[in-house]
């Protein structure tokens, strides 16, 4: 079974952000660089499947320089192979990075064969466009589903399930090919040189929300508040 | 012509609250651009349709048909291509839930064309402005978008749900069978499996009663499930008592959990970390039980009881008892 993985290089933000003066760009002087929390988990769910049901994993992403160190943590946690398409650090729309991500993977099924898996976050944690994914399964004419929060395969077939409201919904999706074992040998990282083309959506700027403080109202200290705690509740009208 | 169509979803035979929200903004762009806003429902709920003249909706499409009988994003996606086909919508807004999202970036990879997701308003022109949240919402985009139509799905409770008109106008419902290749079947829905969760969902209730590490233990969730049960709402919970394993991680609120929008969150024991204020932010009102008035989580609340929950909660439950209010088996 084979299984690629795609990761983005995004900014460890720990949710407080702060802009550069050129209000294009997040101030990352003092932060750290991670994969994106989603892809972490499909990372970690690439190597978990390999382990079961043998085969080779690779991690690939469409980042700057700098991303190949988020290859390194995915190749230290078990992934075999890594491939970096390189570029020189603007930001890609989805379009774009699709296409170049697209583009990559033939090249590489063409040379070692299809990818069984293709494991992608449900959205990167930077630009949360919700679509790479999708975009990259259209082209390769595979089937694709976002949001999946347990997956297992047997039998050529994916069974993915995701939350509903009222429980999971499973999804059973036939893989795309037939599973060949490969070891992985070599874990260096392939450099690619997409073509990039003109952005859309197209950045404007950013802005950070504004946020309203307020001041709260205290009812009271301790269970004497009950009283007036049951006063408001009407009043808002939930009681 | 310039329509906007609107991808509705329904729970209840109601138009769903995220519906909604996109049905108000296609109402804000209608007061720009002129011109109709038109639904699109896929999978069949024809009492849903007769009810949205009443959020100035003049046409509703329904696709229904024995292959959109159980979800499969591609066949929901293809389905509202037909409906886009005798359309020809400038703009095709989607509500910001899991499916509709998924729908419309599978409408985008198949047509080519652009997306933004997560809009919070739009400024059309030649180019259209879009804003749209990043980083969960802890950032604002200003974009240009293009796209013949322009696709976008709308931020969840970010805008607030159209209100229906006193008067219903009628809608005229079109019916369709688009034609669903097999290929878009693949992935489908094959199965459900229940979880044992609360009778009210989370996203959508009104009110929702917050528990976090004040609450010292899975025992003392007893008192917030009996609150939530007489105010009619759900049970929601910070990141630490899911990873303590207090509380499934179903009932988290935040950034890696549900986003809330209630009228009222009760937050019991929670100290107001940003991941957990990016969730309910969209709550109209914050009521904080904190022994600690200098918990983050003050400043975004409206009304506060200093003390401890374990005493405070089971004080307001008996006082609600006792002045004989409460949803009984809400
Ligand atoms: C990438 C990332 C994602 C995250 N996602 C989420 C998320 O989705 N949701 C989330 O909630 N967190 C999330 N977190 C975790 C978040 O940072 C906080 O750690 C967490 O929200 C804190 O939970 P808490 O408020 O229950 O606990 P604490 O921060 O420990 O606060 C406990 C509060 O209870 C009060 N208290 C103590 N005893 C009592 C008592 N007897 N009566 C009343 N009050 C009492 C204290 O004064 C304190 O304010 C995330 C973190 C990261 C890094
Ligand atoms: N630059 C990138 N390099 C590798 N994978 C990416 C990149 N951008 C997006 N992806 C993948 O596509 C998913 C969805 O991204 P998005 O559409 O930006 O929300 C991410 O979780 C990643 O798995």
């Amino acid at each position: 079974m084979r299984i690629l993985t795609l990761v983005k290089r995004v900014p460890a933000t720990g949710g407080r952000i702060a802009l550069n003066p050129d209000d294009r760009t997040i101030d990352t002087a003092y932060l750290g660089f991670v994969v994106s929390p989603h892809e972490e988990c499909a990372v970690e769910e690439a190597v978990r499947l390999a382990e079961l049901h043998g085969g080779e994993t690779v991690v690939m992403t469409l980042g700057p320089a700098e991303a190949a160190d988020q290859l390194r943590d995915a190749v230290a946690i078990g992934i075999g192979r890594a491939v970096h398409l390189e570029t020189d650090g603007g930001d890609w729309d989805p379009i774009a990075t699709s296409t170049a991500i697209t583009d990559a993977i033939r090249v590489l099924e063409a040379a070692d064969g299809p990818f069984d898996l293709i494991l992608v976050g449900n959205e990167s944690a930077d630009s949360g466009g919700y679509q790479v994914g999708i975009r990259i399964a259209t082209a390769l004419d595979r089937p694709c589903v976002n949001g999946v929060k347990a997956l297992e395969v047997a039998a050529g077939v994916a069974t993915a399930r995701r939350q509903a409201t009222d429980g999971w919904e499973v999804f059973e999706l036939p893989l795309p090919a037939v599973i060949g074992r490969l070891r992985a040998k070599k874990k260096e990282i392939d450099r690619m040189e997409p073509e990039h083309r003109p952005a859309s959506p197209e950045l404007i700027r950013l802005a950070l929300p504004v946020e309203q403080e307020q001041t709260a109202e205290i009812l009271g200290t301790g269970p004497e508040a009950a009283p007036r705690v049951v006063e408001v509740l009407r009043e808002l009208g939930v009681l | 012509m310039s329509t906007i169509l609107v991808l509705v979803e329904s729970a209840d035979e109601l138009p769903d609250r995220l519906s909604l929200e996109a049905l108000e903004l296609a109402r804000r762009l209608q007061g720009v651009i002129g011109g109709d806003v038109e639904a699109v429902l896929v999978g069949g709920d024809a009492a849903v349709a007769d009810g949205l003249g009443s959020y100035g909706v003049t046409t509703a499409h329904v696709a229904a048909g024995e292959r959109l009988a159980a979800y499969a994003p591609a066949a929901w996606a293809a389905a509202v291509q037909t409906v886009m086909a005798s359309v020809g919508p400038a703009a095709v807004l989607a509500p910001g839930s899991e499916r509709a999202t998924e729908v419309l970036a599978h409408v985008a990879a198949r047509t080519g064309l652009p997306m933004a997701a997560n809009v919070t308003d739009v400024t059309p022109g030649d180019r259209w402005k879009v804003i749209r949240q990043r980083w969960a919402g802890s950032l604002l985009e200003e974009a240009w978008l293009d796209g013949d139509p322009y696709l976008l799905t709308v931020a969840a409770h970010a805008i607030p749900a159209a209100e229906a008109a006193a008067s219903a106008a009628t809608v005229s419902v079109a019916r369709t069978e688009p034609a669903i290749a097999d290929a878009d079947l693949r992935a489908r829905v094959t199965g459900h499996v229940p979880s044992a969760s609360d009778k009210v969902s989370l996203s959508d209730a009104k009110v929702v009663v917050g528990g976090g590490r004040g609450l010292g233990s899975a025992e003392a969730f007893a008192m917030l499930d009996e609150l939530a049960g007489l105010l009619g709402g759900a049970v929601g919970v910070s990141r630490v008592a899911t990873s303590l394993g207090w509380r499934p991680h179903a009932q988290q609120v935040g950034q890696t959990g549900t986003r809330i929008a209630p009228d009222l969150y009760i937050a019991c024991g929670i100290s107001g970390a940003i991941q957990h204020i990016v969730g309910c932010k969209a709550a109209k009102r914050i009521l904080v039980i904190n022994t600690d008035p200098e918990a983050p989580i003050f400043s975004r609340a409206a009304y506060a009881v200093v003390g401890d929950v374990h005493a405070v909660v089971p004080a307001i439950t008996a006082e609600i008892r006792r002045v004989g209010g409460g949803a009984s088996s809400a």
